[in-house]
């Protein structure tokens, strides 16, 4: 919520609204205009007089759909999603949706006025906007039939696809209503259907693109061709306020084998050739001297990511309130038993599989397309227009499905690379496709910031009785949108938002700007501070003489809906065992526990861990996750595995360090990722409240970390307050 | 140099040590096979050379003249391709989907080799990245071939 309450907010929006009052007076209107079924002649036509047809349905004569998403593909499985919500009300199988994503401007900003796929945000927000299109159009296909046939509406019904009159026995195809359909008025209010009937939502519908995944037919932003374009590739400054002054090779460079010409950019240089190799290599050869200029960002030049930990970890200044209550300083003071621990957490790539790329064409109208990865339609038009000197009604962007994102695909000044393609296209003349290598994304991506919390807490033989958090950093919803130090859940969410009942608490924040160019990590704050908080919840404990896991349950007496989230994780791990204990391996594993209430879902899991050869091995990871209700249960488990090897990931070996002011790893040499045979095994619960629905992309992962943590801590003795596991040695 | 790409031999006039990957996708226009580090460390570029799985990134173009070279294009053209590319499909292992040529590729060279491996085979043959980490879902979808 954090994230989209700022966006809101910094856009002069309503928060999302997502009542069916809501839906019709505001975007709803045009959304439901744009239901109506097109003509297939109709439609050419509409195309040939307005290029940007914006609509989300279209209905055609075979009876099958196509449906505009407002949200990307990127592996989460969103377009099946949208056609499973929009099927079920249309009464049409999903399996006759083809679904593409909604472009840029038009109708679509459905979050609120904007839109953007992140934030976990994409099927709670589109759940309710779907539903309403899909009945909408339903109820248009059953009027025609009800005024071909001469006969009331409320006399028909639907099957999938077919409109049936019962009494005559009369029969029509969806398709071949269509035409009908679309010069009838759009109802005002169409009954939604009771869930208990639904055929679709809430079942495991295969995802709609598997196949072409595997076997190789999807396109991605890196595949683009365009008639006519060159290829560049490009080296950075190695830190951001560096320029190129020259290159002084320039000549030998631009007489290699298909290469058109160097180009000077904002603190890069770029070589443009007629393949992307030729590019690649001649950049390589490339003798740039680099020289001081000017960054809105500048990177200082002794920079490094260690001394900037013990910085925030001495940090003194104003500690913003974040949440309060009762009286956490007195408490401490008079408490027997208090501990203190300092917690970090480091910088992270995002280390999305497909790098970097995009692709910039003016024509000869003065227009612009562009072919790119982006989480943000709107906002990187209008970034783009900025680039380009053009309005952002003259640029056509042409969104690429996302071979990775985790938060990547987000605007951030100097790491998107479209700015630099579009330079590129204007200098050259022609198209062009600007791919960044890998060595490239690791130096300007936009990292998950380091961050550290200061705890304080008090316990007594019930449990805590007090808690003192102060979170020091800045937060990635500050430095992108303004949100002020206490009021940017990014820089404390998983440290604020806990569901524990502790009588006196204060979480504060200490705002100290980081140097880097950070962003939005898969779980954002949450990746980091739940790790701290339930961490140190386990030192409380354990200075308490009370087990972690029957801590948490009576800490949660007050939330039945938490209780039995916790129940069930232990449930389903065979009942709550610390351990150490052997294994029928011989290995000596111990496990860990741990929560999370992460973009409106709430988590328990518990991780099992031993250490082999001095290193920690995950064998089994078991993950209770409630969002409230879900859409398709295979999809929410697929994403629980993702958020599972994340979050295993960071835990185990992440970790983006900087010396001298330029990250260490350029590449996952020296950046290692989870490796398949590091992937735990995740047992996975699905628990529906019937809570309002919450988010599933990132919900999983942050419980994971403090879960293997805890089984670290409990197995070795060693208490990790520093991630990751890989720099601490447990021989 | 002339290359046997897919059953079909190209003329290829490229650098000799321009690595494989970039001939596939530049020279013969197949995007099927993915450019992810460059440093034969992902393995999305992974391509059957004899058969064998292969990080093409790092390999010379002139390195494998006269070897049969396979990618994600044609793998469906061989029994053991088509099982795997439906197990695949059936146990939904793709996410964001832009290893996966790579993974389909390396699980068809391993079940090729073995139709049957241990957990170990698995581990010494599956060594692909996936950042969204549907890795206990290669290994189902290998086990569901080797036990069909």
């Amino acid at each position: 919520m954090g994230v989209i309450d700022q966006l809101a907010r910094r856009l002069g929006q309503a928060p999302v609204n997502v009542s069916r009052r809501g839906f019709l007076a505001g975007s709803g209107a045009l959304v439901l205009a744009t239901a109506l079924p097109l003509r297939p002649v109709r439609g050419q036509e509409i195309a040939a007089e307005a290029p940007a047809v914006t609509a989300f349905l279209e209905l055609r004569s075979d009876g099958t759909a196509l449906l505009r998403s407002p949200f990307i593909e990127g592996g989460q499985g969103i377009f099946t999603a949208m056609a499973q919500i929009v099927g079920e009300e249309l009464d049409l199988a999903p399996e006759n949706f083809s679904v593409e994503i909604a472009p840029a401007g038009g109708p679509f900003g459905i979050m609120g006025g904007y839109r953007l796929t992140g934030g976990s945000m994409s099927t709670r927000t589109g759940y309710p906007v779907m539903r309403q299109l899909g009945t909408a159009a339903r109820a248009m296909l059953v009027e025609a039939a009800a005024r071909e046939w001469g006969v009331e509406a409320s006399e028909l019904t639907t099957e999938p696809g077919v409109v049936v009159h019962e009494g005559s026995g009369r029969r029509a195809a969806y398709g071949d209503l269509a035409a009908a359909a679309m010069d009838l008025p759009v109802p005002v209010s169409p009954a939604l259907k009771d869930p208990a009937d639904f055929r679709w939502i809430g079942t495991a519908l295969p995802r709609m693109d598997v196949r072409a995944k595997s076997t190789g037919r999807q396109n991605y932003a890196i595949d683009v061709e365009v008639e006519g374009m060159l290829l560049a590739a490009l080296r950075h400054a190695p830190r951001l306020g560096l320029m190129p002054a020259s290159v002084t090779n320039q000549a030998e460079i631009e007489a290699m084998r298909g290469v058109h010409s160097v180009q000077m950019l904002d603190g890069a240089v770029a070589v443009v050739a007629e393949k992307f190799w030729q590019a690649r290599r001649a950049i390589d050869a490339a003798e740039i001297d680099w020289i001081e200029g000017e960054a809105q960002w500048p990177m200082p030049a002794g920079f490094s990511s260690a001394a900037f930990r013990d910085t925030l970890a001495g940090a003194t200044g104003e500690v913003v309130e974040v949440e309060a209550s009762g009286d956490a300083a007195g408490t401490l003071q008079s408490a027997d038993m208090v501990i203190e621990a300092t917690y970090d957490a480091p910088y992270m790539a995002h280390g999305q599989l497909e790098p970097p790329s995009a692709t910039a064409r003016f024509n000869e109208d003065g227009t612009l397309d562009l072919w790119m990865p982006c989480q943000a339609p709107e906002m990187f038009v209008g970034a783009a227009a900025a680039a380009a000197g053009l309005e952002a009604s003259q640029i056509t962007l042409h969104q690429q499905v996302l071979g990775g994102f985790f938060g990547r695909h987000f605007l951030y000044a100097t790491a998107n690379p479209f700015p630099q393609a579009i330079a590129l296209a204007k200098a050259v003349g022609r198209p062009v496709k600007l791919i960044w290598t890998r060595e490239e994304d690791f130096l300007r991506d936009a990292p998950r910031p380091l961050g550290l919390a200061r705890f304080r807490g008090a316990v007594g033989p019930d449990g805590p009785t007090a808690l003192q958090v102060e979170v020091v950093g800045e937060g990635p919803t500050q430095r992108w949108y303004q949100a002020p130090p206490g009021q940017d859940p990014s820089a404390t969410e998983g440290i604020s938002g806990k569901t524990y009942a502790i009588a006196n608490t204060h979480i504060g924040q200490i705002f100290h700007a980081n140097p880097a160019v950070i962003g939005y990590w898969r779980a954002v704050g949450h990746s980091m501070h739940d790790f701290m908080y339930e961490g140190f919840l386990d030192e409380l404990a354990q200075a308490g003489g009370l087990d972690p896991f029957e801590m948490r349950l009576s800490m949660l007496s007050g939330s039945e809906r938490h209780r039995t989230l916790l129940e069930r994780v232990g449930e389903i791990s065979g009942g709550w065992t610390p351990g150490p204990f052997e294994a029928e391996d011989g290995t000596t594993r111990a496990r860990g526990v741990a929560m999370a209430s992460p973009f409106g879902s709430e988590a328990a899991v518990i991780a099992e861990v031993s250490v082999d050869g001095g290193e920690v091995r995950v064998h089994q990871v078991w993950v209770a996750l409630d969002p409230g209700q879900v859409v398709n249960p295979s999809t929410v488990e697929a994403q629980v595995q993702s958020a599972v090897a994340l979050g295993t990931s960071q835990t185990l070996v992440e970790e983006l360090v900087y010396e001298n002011g330029e990250p260490t790893a350029r590449n996952f040499d020296m950046y290692p990722i989870l490796r398949p045979d590091q992937m735990p095994q995740v047992h996975t619960a699905i628990v529906e409240s019937g809570a309002p629905m919450g988010g599933v992309g990132e919900p999983g992962l942050p419980a994971v970390g403090p879960a293997i943590v805890n089984a670290v801590a409990t197995l070795t003795g060693q208490r990790i307050r520093s991630l990751p596991l890989s720099k601490h040695d447990f021989g | 140099m002339q290359l046997n790409i897919n059953g079909a031999t190209h003329d290829v006039d490229v650098d000799p040590d321009t690595p494989l990957l970039w001939v596939i996708r530049e020279e013969l226009g197949l995007t099927g096979t993915k450019y992810g580090c460059g440093i034969a460390q992902c393995g999305a570029c992974t391509v059957l050379i004899d058969g064998v799985a292969t990080r093409s990134c790092a390999t010379p173009a002139d390195s494998v003249a006269g070897l049969e070279i396979r990618t994600i294009e044609t793998v469906e053209d061989t029994e053991i391709g088509r099982r795997v590319v439906e197990a695949w499909v059936e146990n939904e292992v793709a996410q964001c989907g832009y290893c996966q040529s790579g993974q389909v590729l390396a699980a068809t060279a391993l079940l090729s080799d073995i139709p049957d491996p241990t957990d170990a085979d698995i581990d010494g043959a599956m060594t692909n990245l996936c950042r969204c980490g549907t890795y206990n879902k290669i290994r189902a979808a290998v086990r569901s071939v080797s036990e069909a």
